[in-house]
C-alpha cells in the first residue's frame, strides 16, 4: 500500500494529477481510493489530495503518514513535511518550492516543472511534468497507463492539448532517467 | 474496457438511484453532499420524463418528495445533517401516509451546524425515527464505494416493498472520496410493478385518500398496529450484518459506515501481533442485526463498539446482547477519522485488559 499527497496552490492541477493517477491505477487492476480536500480547505486557497494504491483492501483512504509527496509550493511543503512516512520522498516543484526542509530521513527529488513546462511552450501541463517524474522515480506504474488515464478523463480535449500532456509527462520521465533530479 | 469507474460517492448516489429509476429529486444544498444534487440537476435534465428542484429549504424539499411519491415516482431527497433535521417532519409524515421515498444522509459532525467533517453523530435520530410519532424508517449504512451503488438500489426496493421511507446514512467521507464502482443494470420505470394506491386522478375509478390526520382514536390506534405489523415484518425480512475474521474471535468490534471499514484495518494489525479479533459490522442500522449479534455471543464474550460518535449504536447493542457478553466502547466525535492503528491500538490494549490473551 502506497498513500501519495498532491498539494500546491488552487489552479497548479493538484487534484487533476491525483485524479489521472488514480484513475490509470484501476485500470491497472489495482486497488484504489481518491480523497480530496473539500469545503474550507476548498476555498482557502490552497489544495490537495491523497491517493492510496493497493494491491489489496484499502481501509482509510486518509493519509496520516504519506509515503510520498508531489509539492508544488512552499506552504505544502511547510504543511506536510512533519506529516510523512518516515524514508518518505518529497517530489518539488523546484520553481516554486524553495524552503529547505529540515528532516534528513526524507528523500527529495526537485524537478524544475515550470521550466521544463516553459520549453514545451505551455505553463499549464506543470502538473503533468510532475506526475510523469512521479510515477517514473517510484516506478508505481508504466508511463503509458498514466497516458491512458488521463486520455480517459479528458473526452472533451482537442488532441493538440492531450499531445501537449503526453510530452509533458515524457519530459517529467525523462527528467528522472536522466539523472537530473537527484 | 471494463466497466468500473472511478466516480466520487455523492455522484456514484445519483447515478445509482437514476439507474434504480428515481425520477424526482428535491434539495436544498449543503455540504458535503452537494455533489448529489449537482449530479441530479444534469441527470434529470438528461432524462424526458425526470424531474429536479432547488427548493426554497429542506422542509420544501422533503414535502415535494411527498408529492411526488404520493403521485407514483421514485423520488428522492438528500442532505447533511443539519438540512436532515429539518426534513423530520415530512420523514415522519412519509411513515403515516405510507409512502415510498428515499433520503440521504452524508453526515457531518455536530449537533448544531458543527463542521463538515465525517461523523456518525446522527445514529439515534436516523434509527429511532427521528420525527414524531410511532414510526420507524429503514436504514442502510454502506461502507464504501461500490456499496453506495448497490444500496442506493436497494433503498428504493425496500421503500416501494414496504412503503416506507428508507434512509442511506453515508458521511463526509464517503459523499467526497472517489472509488472504483461498478453500477448495476439500468431499471426502466415504466416496467416497475404498477402501485395499486397512488394518486393519479381518479377518472374511471372510485377516489383514493391519502392522509396522515387521524382524529377518531380507534381509527387511529388501528392505523398504528398497521405499521407496527409492517415494522415486524421488515424487521423478520431484512436484518443483514457482514462478519469478518470472526471464525475463533475472542473480541468482536462492532461498527458501521466508515467505522467498519477502518475497523478492518485495526483487526488487520491485531491479527498480526496474533490476537483473535473479529469484526461483526451491521449493514441495516433498523432493523438493527440483533439476532446475528445475540448468536455470535454464544462464543465471544467481549464487544467492542467503534463509533465516530460519543456512543450511541451501543445502546443497540446492549438492547441485543441482554447482558450476555461486556460491552465496550471506542470512539472518535467531531469529524476525527481514527487510523487503523488507531484502532488496532484501541483493540489490542482492551484485549489484554480482559485477559483474553491467557489460553482458556
Amino acid at each position: 500500500m502506497k498513500k501519495t499527497i498532491f498539494a500546491g496552490f488552487g489552479g497548479q492541477g493538484v487534484l487533476m494529477m491525483g485524479y489521472v493517477l488514480a484513475v490509470a491505477a484501476m485500470r491497472d487492476g489495482r486497488e484504489v481510493t481518491y480523497l480530496p480536500a473539500y469545503g474550507a480547505e476548498m476555498r482557502g486557497g490552497t489544495a490537495n489530495c491523497t491517493v492510496a494504491i493497493s494491491d489489496e483492501e484499502i481501509f482509510s483512504p486518509v493519509a496520516s503518514s504519506p509515503d510520498f509527496a508531489v509539492i508544488m509550493n512552499n506552504p505544502s511543503l511547510a504543511k506536510y513535511e512533519g506529516t510523512m512516512k518516515e524514508g518518505g520522498t518529497l517530489f518539488l516543484n523546484s520553481n516554486h518550492v524553495n524552503r529547505t526542509i529540515a528532516r534528513d530521513d526524507l528523500a527529495s527529488i526537485a524537478i524544475p516543472a515550470v521550466d521544463i513546462s516553459r520549453e514545451l511552450g505551455s505553463e499549464r501541463i506543470v502538473n503533468m511534468v510532475m506526475l510523469g517524474a512521479f510515477v517514473t522515480h517510484t516506478r508505481m506504474m508504466s508511463l503509458d497507463s498514466i497516458k491512458n488515464g488521463l486520455s480517459e478523463i479528458t473526452t472533451h480535449t482537442k488532441a493538440s492539448i492531450l499531445k501537449l500532456n503526453y510530452q509533458a509527462l515524457d519530459r517529467g520521465a525523462e527528467y528522472i532517467l536522466k539523472g537530473c533530479a537527484q | 474496457m471494463d466497466k468500473k469507474q472511478l466516480m466520487r460517492g455523492s455522484q456514484v448516489i445519483g447515478e445509482a438511484a437514476v439507474r434504480a429509476g428515481c425520477r424526482f429529486y428535491a434539495g436544498y444544498p449543503i455540504t458535503p453532499q452537494n455533489e448529489l444534487p449537482e449530479f441530479m440537476s444534469g441527470a434529470m435534465a438528461d432524462l424526458e420524463d425526470g424531474t429536479f428542484i432547488q427548493a426554497e429549504s429542506e422542509i420544501a424539499a422533503i414535502n415535494m418528495v411527498i408529492g411526488a411519491s404520493m403521485a407514483g415516482a421514485r423520488a428522492m431527497t438528500s442532505s447533511s445533517s443539519p438540512g436532515i433535521s429539518l426534513k423530520q417532519e415530512g420523514i415522519s409524515f412519509l411513515a403515516a401516509l405510507e409512502l415510498p421515498a428515499v433520503i440521504v444522509n452524508v453526515m457531518r459532525g455536530g449537533p448544531g451546524l458543527g463542521n463538515i467533517a465525517p461523523s456518525q453523530g446522527d445514529y439515534f435520530q436516523a434509527t429511532r425515527g427521528g420525527g414524531h410519532g410511532d414510526y420507524r424508517s429503514i436504514v442502510l449504512a454502506p461502507a464504501h464505494g461500490q456499496e453506495l451503488a448497490d444500496f442506493t438500489r436497494d433503498a428504493f426496493e425496500y421503500a416501494d416493498r414496504y412503503r416506507t421511507p428508507v434512509m442511506i446514512l453515508a458521511d463526509g467521507m464517503m459523499g467526497q472520496m472517489m472509488e472504483p464502482v461498478v453500477f448495476p443494470e439500468a431499471v426502466n420505470p415504466s416496467e416497475l410493478p404498477p402501485k395499486s394506491w397512488i394518486l393519479d386522478g381518479a377518472q374511471e375509478r372510485p377516489s383514493r385518500i391519502i392522509r396522515s390526520l387521524i382524529l377518531d382514536t380507534v381509527e387511529m390506534e388501528e392505523h398504528n398496529w398497521k405499521l407496527a405489523r409492517k415494522y415486524r415484518m421488515i424487521s423478520n425480512e431484512i436484518p443483514r450484518a457482514e462478519t469478518y475474521m470472526t471464525e475463533d474471535a475472542r473480541l468482536v468490534v462492532i461498527a458501521y459506515g466508515t467505522a467498519a471499514r477502518i475497523a478492518r484495518g485495526g483487526i488487520r494489525r491485531a491479527r498480526e501481533m496474533g490476537l483473535k479479533v473479529g469484526l461483526l459490522r451491521p449493514v441495516t442500522l433498523w432493523p438493527f442485526p440483533d439476532r446475528a449479534i445475540r448468536e455470535m455471543s454464544r462464543l465471544v464474550k467481549d464487544f467492542m463498539v467503534f463509533e465516530m460518535n460519543t456512543g450511541q449504536m451501543i445502546e443497540d447493542v446492549r438492547l441485543a446482547l441482554e447482558g450476555r457478553s461486556n460491552v465496550h466502547f471506542y470512539g472518535r466525535p467531531g469529524g476525527i477519522i481514527s487510523t487503523p492503528d488507531e484502532v488496532g491500538k484501541a483493540i489490542s490494549s482492551l484485549y489484554y485488559r480482559q485477559h483474553l490473551k491467557e489460553d482458556r
